[in-house]
Formats: structure tokens, sequence, C-alpha cells
């Protein structure tokens, strides 16, 4: 188990570094000059341009930047917002409690309609409840957020007046956010455990439970459900990295304070430390979820412990 | 006893009867929505090839006395700040919105396609290396890494396409690897081999063809995915602001005018739905149609 640990831990903090160098390398390539964030291209002299690029250390080659990023990084610096020149490190601590709250809340909301629909879908099969199951999961893959938000926001705040229409103080500004970011959540996980139910309930080990006289609900609720789970909790892992990703719009259409705000402001200001900073900071979060899935695989599969 | 046994089999009949309708019936559900699905795809992709032809207004036409106006018989989707018939924008809108959507698919399908290739069937140093690579950029969410790319790139319709294809490439390139690696190990391919073919050959006429309708199922699905992503993308404003604005970039600007006027951001989002819908429901069939289990018992 501790060896089994310590790989895991060590394989995904080479994936963190490999993402790391990716999206440098692609921030990098692409075009467009830090300097032009901050001189006006109409006025600036090509020596302030030398002079900055020069003081930003933009003039080096990629890997003596990179090392330099890296060196700076581990230490907890994120570098400065090429716009306000705040650390780009405070701005994610800051805003950062507001993403999680919505990534959460969005995740538990996933998880839970998720999973009642998609076994309830499964063991009422062809019934009124799969139906209307199927027809939520279609819709949660189908929906913009940014329309569904809409829509929700028209209804329960201009129409009802029963939440806040935006914000990011208290629970109620949550609600709406979390709903329609967790329903794309519901919908994946849905279609999912349905279909590795379904496709279990055809196993033969389901007949010989039959044949030796177990109830339906006993197949269904012990036998199946259990090994449904498995694919269903690597399906989590990417519901939470999606749910911390879909922030970026949920938080423009709700007017909440949160990175994913930041990252779209700052794509707009063209403020690439701030655009790097987040990113970085977001795939290190998702590799570290993924991480507590893979390990919590030996809990719930008996079969992964043995092996390993 | 005889007429006991004749009961008891015309009973059994009628039982049996009555299944296969009810299962004819079933099967005749599924098609017709698949049929719905298919109309509702046509449809739009014919707004986006002759919009001219479905739209009552032209889509810069300003009607300066229809400022706002609620859904009527002659402005079927209202009319937004400027004065325009939505439903006329949302149908020129369409040939931005499919643009990204079937461009972007096209483009990451190829190289996600290319690389899994070359790396399932050369396999060795260059599988690991290029699945490594494959691996890290799946941990960076694909929106998140469409917004950095076209962040960098600037605002513009290209730019989007790209940025929402590059974010698609680790999939494609997982499953195609995948199907490669199956083929490759089977009998066919080993007589083949032993009878002389060469590599190429091999690949071309047997591996290939074999391994590519799981891909195009995934491309399918992949073009909703794709619309939701450049969408998403042109909402937040790395659209090009274009005369014509596409479904996203409409959506953001009805975002102003919500208190006074629900029906300029409805229309827009109800388009990117209905075919990001209509395309799941294709993608769905095509892939049960594959699944050697489902196509028995459909359901």
């Amino acid at each position: 188990m501790a060896r089994l640990l310590a790989g895991r831990v060590l394989s995904s903090a080479l994936v963190i570094l490999g993402s790391l160098v990716l999206v440098f390398a692609i921030l990098y390539v692409l075009p467009g000059d830090p300097t032009d964030t901050i001189l006006d291209p109409a006025v600036a002299t090509p020596e302030m341009v030398a002079n900055l690029r020069a003081q930003l250390g933009v003039d080096q080659p990629f890997h003596i930047q990179f090392i330099r990023y890296f060196e700076k990084m581990i230490q907890g610096d994120f570098g400065q917002s090429l716009v306000t020149s705040e650390p780009v490190l405070d701005k994610i601590v800051e805003h950062f409690p507001a993403t999680i709250a919505l990534t959460v809340a969005s995740s538990l909301v996933s998880v839970t309609v998720g999973l009642v629909l998609g076994v309830l879908s499964a063991v009422h099969r062809n019934r009124l409840i799969d139906i209307v199951a199927r027809i939520i999961g279609l819709f949660g893959i189908s929906m913009p957020t940014f329309w569904s938000g809409i829509l929700l926001i028209v209804l329960f705040s201009l129409q009802l007046g029963w939440f806040p229409a935006m914000g990011s103080n208290g629970w109620r500004t949550l609600v709406l956010p979390a709903i329609t970011l967790g329903i794309v959540g519901a919908g994946f996980i849905v279609r999912m455990v349905r279909s590795s139910m379904l496709d279990i309930i055809d196993e033969q080990f389901i007949v010989t439970l039959r044949s030796k006289g177990l109830t339906e609900r006993a197949i269904m609720y012990r036998h199946a459900l259990r090994n449904a789970l498995i694919p269903a909790v690597t399906m989590i892992g990417m519901i939470v990295g999606e749910m911390l990703a879909g922030t970026v719009v949920i938080e423009t259409v709700f007017s909440r304070q949160g990175i994913g705000r930041i990252i779209s402001d700052a794509l707009m200001a063209k403020d690439l430390p701030v655009v790097q900073g987040v990113i970085f900071f977001s795939a290190i979060v998702y590799v570290a979820v993924n991480l507590l899935v893979d390990l919590s695989y030996s809990v719930i599969d008996p079969r992964v412990r043995r092996s390993t | 006893m005889r007429e006991a046994i004749t009961a008891k089999a015309v009973w059994r009949e009628r039982g049996r009867r009555q299944l296969a309708s009810l299962r004819f019936r079933r099967i005749a559900a599924a098609d017709a929505l698949l049929v719905l699905a298919g109309a509702v795809v046509l449809l739009i992709i014919a707004c986006a090839i002759v919009p001219g032809w479905i739209a009552p207004y032209a889509p810069t036409e300003m009607l300066t006395d229809n400022i706002l106006k609620p859904p009527s018989t002659d402005h079927l989707f209202g009319t937004d700040y400027f004065g325009r018939d939505i439903f006329s924008v949302v149908v020129h809108g369409s040939r931005d919105s499919l643009f990204i959507g079937f461009a972007s698919v096209l483009i990451g399908g190829l190289a996600g396609g290319i690389i899994g290739a070359v790396s399932g069937y050369v396999g060795g140093i260059a599988d690991t290396i290029l699945m490594r690579c494959n691996d890290i950029l799946m941990t960076i969410p694909g929106i998140l890494l469409a917004l950095a790319i076209a962040g960098a790139l600037g605002p513009g319709m290209f730019n989007i396409v790209l940025a929402v294809a590059v974010a698609s490439i680790p999939g494609y390139a997982r499953v195609m690897r995948a199907q490669i690696i199956s083929i490759k190990s089977r009998t066919f391919i080993a007589a083949s081999s032993s009878m002389g073919a060469s590599p190429m050959h091999i690949f071309w006429r047997h591996v290939l063809p074999n391994a590519l309708s799981p891909l195009l199922v995934m491309a399918t699905i992949g073009i909703g995915t794709s619309i939701l992503t450049g969408s998403g993308l042109s909402f937040l404003g790395l659209g090009l602001l274009r005369e014509v604005p596409d479904w996203g970039t409409l959506l953001s600007q009805g975002r102003g005018y919500l208190t006074v006027a629900w029906w300029m951001c409805t229309f827009p989002g109800l388009a990117i739905t209905l075919f990001v819908l209509a395309v799941n429901i294709i993608g769905d069939r095509l892939r049960d149609d594959m699944d050697p289990k489902k196509r028995r018992v459909r359901g």
C-alpha cells in the first residue's frame, strides 16, 4: 500500500511538471508579446520595449525562462500581473475559496442526482423513471451552461425572486450556479451509471445470483450497484475537473468573484502571467483530485487492493 | 383435452404477438426520435448554407420602430436592442457556430487520429513519448486549455477553431491508439504479414479501415461538444466582433438585457441546445449500433 501510494504520488508530480512545461511552451510559441500589454505600441520606442523585455526576462531562451519561472514557483511566487503588478498567487488565494465552494457544491449536485437517477433508471429499465432520467441526462450534456444559467436567473431570480441572480456572498448565491453546473455533471453520470449497470445486469454472475434465489432488490443494490460504481468513481474525478473548469463560464454568467473570473478578465487584458498561474493552479488541483480518486479504488474494489 | 391445449396455444400465441408489437413499438419510437434528430440537424445545416432563403429579414437590418419587441407572428423570436429580427440573426449566425463545430472536429479528429495511429501502430519509444504527452494534455480540462490558446492568439473565428481542436486531440488520440492496438493483434493481420505484406500495406489496407468507425462515432458526438466549447469561448468575448454574431456572441449580447428582454438570450441558446441534442441522439444511436451487446436489445 505504501509503495502504491508513493508510486502514484510520484507519477502525479511528474504529470504536473509535464503540464507546466506544456502550458509554458504553448504560451511561449504563440504570438503575442507581453510588452504590448504594458506599453502602448503607438508611443513605445524600440529601446523602451527592449528594456522592458530584459526586465521581464522574456528575451531569454525558452529553457532559461522556464527554469527561472519554476524556481520562483516552488517558492510560491507565480509572478506578477502585468496590469496591476499584484502577485498572481495573492490573487489566486483571494479568489479561490469562492471557486472551491462552487466546485464542491456543483460536484455534490452532480454526484447525488447522477447516481440516484442512474441507478433508478437501470433498475426500472424502460419505465417512466427511466425515460425521465434519460431525458435529463441527454439535456444535461447538451445545454450550454451559459444558457441554462441565464434561464434559471430569468425564472428564479427575475420572475420568482427566490434566489439572487449575482454575487458570491452566502449560500443563497450558490444555489443557482451550483444547479446550473451540476446538471451537466449529473447528465454525464446518469448515462454512465445506467449503461454500466445494464452491462453488469447482463453478466453471468447475476444469473447465478437469481438462480440461487436472491431477491431482485438484493441483486440490484448489493451486487450490480457495487460493480457499477467502479467506472462511476473514475468519472467523478473527471467531473470535479469539469466543474472546476466550468466555473470560468458560470462565474461570468452569475457575476461571481472567483478564479474563473480572474482568468477570463486576464485573457481580455492579455495578462499572461495571471493566465499561466491560474491554469497551473487548476492543473495541480485536478491532478490531486484524480490521485485521490485513484487511491479510493482500492477501498471500493477489493480486486485492485489484492493486485497491488 | 384437445380444446384445453388449443386454448393454451391461442393464449401463448396472443402473448407472443403482444410482445412482438411492444418491441416493434419501442423500436419505432427510437427510430422516430432518430428521424426527428436528423431533421433538426439537416434544417440547421440548411440555415448555415442558405440563410437568405430561410430568414425573413437581413441579419443587419435595423427596424428602428421595432426595438426590443417580444416574440410575435411578425418576429418569431422577437427583436433586439438594435431592432434586428432575432430569428433572422439566429438563422444567419448558424454559419459561424456550425463552422466552429465542424472545422474543429475535423482538425482535432485528424490530428488526434494520426497521433493515436502512429502511437499504436509504431509502438515502442514513439508510443511512450506520444502517450505521456497525451496524458499531460489530458490533465488540463478542455475549456481551460482552449481558453489559454484562444487568449494567447487573440479573438477570432479561426483562433477559436484552433483552440477547440487542440483541446479535443487527446481524446481522439486515446481512442484511436486503443483501437489500432486491438486490431494489430488479430489473426488476420498475422496471416497477411506471413504472406509477405509490408507493414505499410497492412496498415492502409487492413488496420486503418477497421479502426476508423469508433473514431467516426466519437467525432459525431464531438461536433456537439465542440459547439458547446466554441460558443462558450465566444460567449466569454473571444469571438470576433463580426457583423453577424454567432450564437455564443448573441447570448452574451442578450445577457445585458435580461431584465427587459428574455427572448434575446432564450432563442440563440435554444438553437445551440437543439443542435447539440440532435447530434448527441444520432451519436448515441451510432455507438449503440456498433456495440454488438446492445444491438440485440435496444432501450
